[in-house]
């Protein structure tokens, strides 16, 4: 057992009781169907006690866990309430699940971004419930008159052994959450773990498949309208004129007009990047409508600023990738001389195109201001964020603003950006009513906020005796470079040169699974795999001589990974994948990465037929530290892999004078069910390091792993994403 | 408007509500079913799987005047209980990660499972290739319906 200081002060637990509430308070009640269902009302408690923010318990034992963060799919909503759960030391069989409010004060980092959420979360999660055994335990001891340090507690029961007594928390619940919070308290020691490391199914699964409301786009409220906008069609287009008599007088329209979502003058956070500020926005009854009214609506839009074409963005990657840049990110040795000096250099470039997040649940909010207070209900990566936009957008206090979280249909980084938020509370704030904003898949896919398109050129040196003695990278893109200068094979090269560059344009960027990792992993695995072959070695062997290099004698400061553990799970992959004993006709490519603090290897198999390539089998080998919850973790490694090798062949959004060419799945190529791999064995590193996350660190490498194999199938690299329109693809 | 007589989950039910509405409309605004999804309102991602009769249809394309008196089942009607084999099977293998695409992909594995009981691997692939799951959880919906049909 580990003792550590408490962080919670008696304040938080204080305004945890006044937010969570008493008595029989059950979650949203939006609709009917929301209503618990009749065994879960049989087996509801008279009364609950508050033990604190995170958790009350009911007079019969049953446990509600506050969930803290926003749930985009990561299961962060069973997995975070497992961890509470786990030091609670009760049945999961007795815990129902809750989304927390937004109160940052309590539940310290709500945000779904980074995959931090497990990591962050994981110390105050332990606390909260490692707290409330505490004070469970003690209640129960002052009642026994006996020595709290006597007692022990099991799947919710507490015992003393010494005089034969047990009872369980429902009955000590009321006294418990008036005793003081415990100075400190035990943690549980990691072999002593029983949910933590066990297999628990999503927390909403039934009532995902069954079809109960759960997502933004679901809300309902009485009176409430549908508002939808209409954005300037072209990136560097603003808004004109409008006419809008015709729709105003179509059957269910209510009103027409112009927002401007972040004017002059208010304070943003980094989260209000928005290409459109200016919109014109269309209310009435009922959704299809309002799609009708949109269609008759004629708005004039003129131009800002250049509007960039697929070409011309193209043309200014390559341009400034074969300027120097002034200063170097990274430095180590004299890579200069290693390149003068060497017998082959190796020189390759990788692009990639821009991409759309395409989240299944389209941008949506529901809002209703008035002028005391304003209430929001919608997916939002950042609720403390946009709580903070609205505050000053909408001239009200903090306090005034009440944002609840449903779950997301999907993040992958879009829903960060908040202007939906903002955007139906403007609307609301002018008509004064219930408003539930909705974007068509249209508004959505060409709204910008796009991953950035990426452009990087490696180069290695080599001596005469094959040995890797110089590595230069000098990779930027649109508005962000994807270059991690101190990550792998930084340290693990005498002379290293990294170098960055970004260039400019209206096209709007913003954070999409992995940022910049989601391209650089795919360029720098594909490189080293045509290093190694240039150097007569096994790829997974040249790898692990270079981490070998960094664990005994790294190459200079600040290397942002543990070679150890980057070895680690190449080592296994290799072992699990049977790497060296390859199936006739099969091609393998091997890639591993490192990023937001987790591990990846995998080794992918596939044939080419007809063309088209038909992955076969998939093993990942990860360490992501102590595994919370194995079977949502496997889905969320199964579902990025997937999402990386199909964003990779297929996926790009491309422009024509600032205008999206792709703004529906009919343009826009998303992998589907009979391009997915056949089969994926994820295998985790068992540890005891605190745990780490899992959301984005499985993308990245996957595209090199398929881009290896692919050579090996076909005999030809491919350079540029998607793969599927590369020349070595095509033929 | 015109009244519209629908029959939904076994319900009667009224609408009045422009003849061109897809049914997809009808059911989330008008009927408070908001089980069956919107996607892209053009027929390529499959979020708002319905039956028609025993037929898997996109409900983003069909407009109420077309429905006449044919039954409609939504993922809310598919069983009384939850427990139709393939929404157990859903439950079983975990599928879901944010669970927005599922009840469209449970709807048309429904339909082709009645249909096909004993669906071959191309079969699988092929009836489902209009449902995309943009956190691609393929893997396991495939396995899930691997488990109905055996
Ligand atoms: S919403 Fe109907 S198929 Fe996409
Ligand atoms: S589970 Fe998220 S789109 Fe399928």
């Amino acid at each position: 057992m580990t003792l550590v200081k408490t962080t919670y002060n008696r304040r938080s637990f204080i305004k945890a009781t006044a937010i969570s509430g008493g008595g029989m308070v059950l979650g949203f009640s939006w609709l009917a169907s929301c209503k618990p269902t009749p065994e879960q009302i049989k087996a509801m408690p008279k009364e609950w006690f508050n033990i604190n923010g995170f958790l009350k318990i009911g007079d019969n034992g049953l446990v509600t866990i506050m969930s803290p963060n926003p749930e985009i799919g990561q299961n962060v909503k069973t997995s975070m309430p497992m961890i509470i759960a786990e030091e609670l030391d009760t049945d999961w069989a007795n815990v129902i699940v809750e989304q927390a409010p937004l109160n940052t004060d309590i539940f310290k980092r709500q945000l779904a971004g980074g995959s931090q959420s497990i990591r962050q979360g994981w110390e105050s999660l332990r606390m909260a419930g490692a707290t409330a055994r505490r004070m469970l335990m003690e209640a129960a001891a002052k009642e026994w008159q006996v020595p709290v340090d006597e007692l022990t507690t099991e799947a919710g029961m507490i015992y003393h052994k010494k005089s034969g007594k047990s009872t369980d928390y429902g009955k000590v619940a009321s006294a418990a959450g008036s005793l003081p919070v415990p100075k400190e308290v035990n943690l549980k020691d990691v072999k002593d773990f029983k949910i933590i490391g066990t297999p628990r199914k999503n927390v909403d699964g039934p009532k995902i498949v069954t079809g109960q409301p759960l997502f933004g786009l679901d809300y309902k409220r009485d009176g409430m309208l549908i508002a939808m906008i209409v954005h300037a069609p072209a990136f560097g287009m603003k808004l004109k004129s409008v006419e809008d008599t015709a729709a105003k007088s179509m059957p269910g329209i209510k009103d027409v007009f112009v927002i401007n979502t972040y004017p002059e003058g208010v304070e943003k956070q980094w989260s209000d990047t928005d290409a459109f500020p200016d919109l014109v926005v269309v209310v009435g009854n009922s959704t299809w409508e309002v799609m009708q009214a949109k269609k008759a609506l004629k708005v004039e839009w003129e131009q800002a600023a250049n509007p960039d074409s697929t070409a011309d963005y193209v043309a200014k990657m390559a341009a400034e990738g074969g300027k120097k840049p002034k200063e170097a990110s990274r430095r180590d040795g004299d890579p200069e001389a290693a390149f003068k000096n060497a017998a082959q250099v190796i020189e390759r470039t990788y692009t990639a195109p821009y991409l759309a997040h395409n989240t299944m649940e389209p941008m949506n909010f529901f809002a209703h201001v008035t002028p005391d207070k304003a209430e929001l209900v919608g997916p939002i990566q950042t609720p403390e964020f946009l709580e903070k936009t609205l505050a000053a957008r909408l001239s009200m206090p903090l306090e005034k603003i009440d944002i609840q979280m449903t779950r997301m249909g999907g993040g992958f980084g879009r829903r960060l950006y908040g202007h939906f938020g903002v955007e139906a509370a403007v609307i609301s704030q002018k008509l004064n009513a219930p408003v539930k904003l909705i974007y068509t898949r249209e508004d959505d896919m060409t709204q910008g906020l796009y991953r950035p398109a990426y452009s990087v050129t490696y180069r290695a040196a080599l001596d005469a005796d094959k040995n890797l003695i110089g590595f230069h990278i000098r990779g930027g893109g649109m508005q962000d470079s994807p270059v991690h200068p101190n990550r792998f094979p930084a340290g693990a090269v005498d002379n290293y040169l990294a170098e960055e560059w970004t260039v400019d344009n209206s096209i709007s960027t913003g954070a999409w699974r992995a940022p910049g990792s989601n391209f650089i992993a795919g360029a720098e695995q594909s490189f080293l795999d045509e290093v190694a072959e240039a150097a007569g070695k096994d790829p997974i062997e040249f790898r692990l001589a270079l981490f070998d290099r960094a664990i005994k004698n790294p190459v200079g400061k600040d290397n942002d990974y543990d070679a150890q553990r980057y070895a680690g799970v190449l080592k296994l992959v290799k072992e699990k994948s049977g790497w060296g004993q390859e199936q006739p006709n099969v091609s393998r490519g091997v890639s591993a990465y490192f990023c937001h603090n987790s591990y990846v290897a995998q080794v992918v198999d596939l044939v080419v037929e007809d063309g088209k390539p038909v992955i076969q089998k998939i093993h990942a080998a990860v360490d992501c530290g102590i595994l919370v919850n194995p079977l949502a973790a496997t889905n969320l490694c199964e579902g990025g892999m997937v999402d990386g090798i199909g964003h990779a062949l297929y996926s790009a959004m491309t422009f024509r004078d600032g205008v999206p060419e792709q703004s529906n799945f009919d343009k826009y190529r998303l992998i589907r069910h009979s391009e997915a791999p056949k089969a994926i064995e994820v295998h985790f590193v068992e540890n005891d390091i605190d745990p780490t996350g899992l959301g984005e660190p499985l993308n990245p490498p996957i595209v090199a792993a398929l881009a290896n194999a692919l050579y090996k199938a076909t005999g030809k690299r491919v350079y540029d994403q998607p793969f599927m329109m590369d020349k070595a693809m095509l033929g | 408007m015109p009244i519209f007589n629908l029959n939904i989950n076994g319900k009667k039910q009224q609408v009045d509500v422009a003849p061109d509405t897809p049914i997809l409309w009808v059911l989330r605004d008008h009927l408070d079913l908001v089980g069956t999804k919107y996607g892209c309102g053009i027929a390529q991602c499959g979020a708002c799987t319905i039956h028609v009769g025993d037929v898997a249809m996109r409900s983003c394309q069909m407009p109420v005047s077309q429905v006449g008196n044919q039954p409609i089942t939504t993922i809310e009607g598919l069983s009384e209980k939850g427990d139709h084999p393939v929404q157990r099977a859903w439950l079983e293998h975990d599928v879901a990660q944010c669970g927005y695409c599922q009840a469209g992909q449970i709807m048309n594995a429904a339909a082709l499972l009645k249909a096909n009981p004993k669906p071959s691997e191309a079969e699988i692939e092929g009836a489902m290739n209009g449902n995309i799951c943009r956190c691609a959880t393929y893997v396991r919906i495939k396995a899930a319906i691997k488990t109905v049909a055996s």
